[in-house]
């Protein structure tokens, strides 16, 4: 395994990065060299239209798909040379993931699917409950701890999915369509907790969005079109 | 790992009916592999019973060639040899030809050879003093409701004509596969009917008993040699060699119930892969989600295999808890009425660990395709977002 390092405030840095699906003998092009580089502390909006691969860059920053060339250094690590063992290793330690549709486990509490990934640290049980007290409160979800995902609105299980998302102190927090299944009130308060945690505790998020209205809450916006970044 | 456990018992019954209707399929497949598993320990029971403290010689041409009694005093010499005892199958009825069980006329020292057979010291004498006295099973007693004192009459078959017994003793096993369905009678009493037709003394089977059975190997070898240019030929065999031989006679039965066995197995194990198969499906996506969220395969693997443990094993459980009241239904009424062929017709221990094994084997063989593809999903199809 080899590992760069990258600039002490570039958290990702990609370079000639390309990615194409096989579908039997159809070869289909979805990102085509792309070169990005993210600060530490940024707040970037992806934006373009569908099919243009934003939800397939996001998922490469985040380890949970593989280039079909180029580098992807992530906070230090190159991420596209990591073992499956030791990427879902890395994910756990560094990435905050929020998707559109929430992804709650329906038969655990909030307060237990927050906790889902502390579990696979070595806290304790104590340190764990108080982490998750900690991002709960944040989210303005503390007194709704015991509900399980079908007895919170929308706008509550996104704000968990969020805490979810925090709970280990991720390096980088990647949204696809965070406000896309949302209501535009309870889009808002997500937005506003978005903000929030890139101003008040410095997180560097990445958001997928169509939204224009969720866009300008970003630092700067980059479009992606037919693969390619603008 | 805590959590993970937790979420293997919650998802075990997310599908209150999925998950009734599964744990039903493998309790009833449970109940037929438990019978199933029963009548082949009943057909093998002889063979549990056996001592290795006893060996059986027989005509060497078959079961139904009697030897002659002047072999007995020749067998004693053996070296080894602590007892020898003989016995022949009377083959009667008692009052209905399909009412049948075994009868046995034996010499006196025949039940000092199964220290198994427990019978009153008082029984005991009375029955060895009177000629006409026999000794019967409890179990026995129990089907015909017969009470010490008792007058029976037998219908012989082989040996024709209405025989006369009285009843001076119920015996009963001090273990419990002690076969206690057997009538036992005076060997005497056959033998002057046979030599009033002028058959002479013969007897169907020698019982020998030794100390060491260790020595068996040798014993049985110098017996045969012993009347191996005799008229009549010996085979002396174990105990359990002896009765192996009788459970071989109803091969193709064993054989029919050990398949229909592995079928009721494979039965568990549709029903389940069928269920995992169908919960991993619909799971998929949060199983991407536990990906991303840095869960590997192992993890994946406890949860899908966990909740087939978990499903599983509840279906075993009560499938079992059904059978021994099953078994316990059925097997009075076997042993009642084919008491001759399972003397002892009960749900073991080894039978309920067997079934609940095989079961629990049948779930987790069925959840690994399930695994096997939830493991192997890239995460990014898993979450079927691919823009």
């Amino acid at each position: 395994m080899s590992v760069q390092t990258a600039v002490a405030t570039d958290v990702v840095r990609m370079s000639g990065v390309t990615k194409v699906y096989h579908r039997d003998t159809l070869r289909i092009p979805v990102l085509d060299g792309i070169d990005m580089t993210i600060r530490e502390g940024e707040f970037l909006a992806l934006q373009g239209p569908s099919g243009s691969g934003k939800t397939t860059l996001l998922n490469l920053i985040a380890g949970i798909d593989r280039p079909s060339s180029g580098s992807i250094v992530v906070s230090g690590t190159d991420i596209a040379k990591l073992s499956e063992s030791a990427l879902a290793r890395w994910r756990a330690r560094h990435v905050g993931f929020i998707f559109q549709f929430y992804h709650l486990i329906p038969v655990l509490t909030a307060r237990q699917n927050v906790e889902l990934p502390l579990t696979l640290t070595s806290l304790s049980r104590s340190q764990r409950k108080e982490h998750v007290a900690t991002v709960l409160k944040i989210v303005g979800l503390e007194d709704r701890m015991d509900h399980l995902p079908r007895q919170l609105s929308g706008g509550q299980e996104q704000r968990v999915a969020i805490a979810r998302a925090i709970v280990s102190d991720p390096t980088i927090l990647l949204a696809d369509e965070p406000t896309g299944d949302l209501d535009a009130k309870s889009a808002e308060e997500i937005l506003v907790l978005l903000e929030r945690l890139n101003k008040e505790f410095g997180k560097t998020i990445v958001m997928v969005t169509h939204d224009p209205r969720a866009a300008v809450r970003a630092h700067a916006i980059r479009h992606l079109d037919k693969g390619v970044l603008d | 790992m805590l959590h993970i456990l937790a979420l293997t018992v919650r998802n075990s019954v997310r599908n209150p009916l999925r998950t009734t209707l599964t744990v039903t399929g493998i309790a009833i497949g449970v109940i037929a592999f438990s019978f199933l598993q029963t009548v082949l320990a009943a057909y093998y029971f002889g063979l549990d019973a056996s001592s290795p403290k006893r060996l059986v010689a027989r005509h060497r041409v078959s079961l139904f060639n009697l030897l002659p009694l002047a072999q007995a005093a020749k067998m004693r010499e053996v070296p080894g040899v602590t007892q020898v005892s003989y016995g022949i199958w009377f083959g009667g009825y008692y009052r209905d030809p399909t009412q049948f069980f075994g009868q046995i006329a034996v010499d006196p020292q025949y039940l000092d050879l199964y220290p198994e057979f427990v019978l009153p010291p008082d029984q005991k004498q009375a029955y060895l003093a009177e000629q006409q006295a026999c000794i019967v099973g409890r179990k026995l007693a129990n089907r015909f409701d017969w009470k010490v004192g008792d007058k029976i009459t037998i219908t012989g078959q082989i040996f024709p004509g209405d025989w006369d017994f009285i009843i001076r003793g119920i015996y009963h096993g001090n273990q419990p596969n002690t076969d206690e369905t057997s009538m036992f009678f005076h060997w005497k009493r056959l033998d002057e009917w046979l030599l009033a037709r002028e058959q002479g003394s013969q007897v169907g089977w020698y019982l020998l008993g030794v100390d060491d059975p260790s020595q068996n190997s040798r014993i049985t070898a110098a017996v045969d040699d012993l009347f191996f240019n005799s008229t009549a030929p010996t085979l002396t065999e174990t105990e359990k060699e002896f009765n192996a031989s009788f459970v071989s006679m109803f091969g193709s039965v064993l054989t029919t119930i050990k398949i229909a066995s592995g079928i009721v197995i494979v039965i568990i194990l549709l029903i389940m892969a069928n269920t995992m198969m169908m919960a991993a499906r619909e799971r998929i996506t949060e199983y991407g989600v536990l990906k991303t969220l840095g869960f590997r395969g192992f993890h994946l693997a406890t949860l899908i295999g966990g909740e087939a443990l978990v499903v599983t094993f509840l279906g075993a459980v009560l499938g079992c808890a059904a059978s021994y009241g099953i078994v316990a239904m059925f097997g009075k009424a076997i042993e009642m009425n084919l008491g001759q062929m399972f003397p002892v017709f009960e749900l073991k221990p080894s039978t309920v660990a067997l079934s609940v094994g095989m079961a629990l084997a049948a779930g987790l063989v069925a959840c690994l395709a399930p695994i096997a593809r939830s493991v192997r999903l890239p995460i990014a199809q898993a979450l079927r977002r691919v823009e």
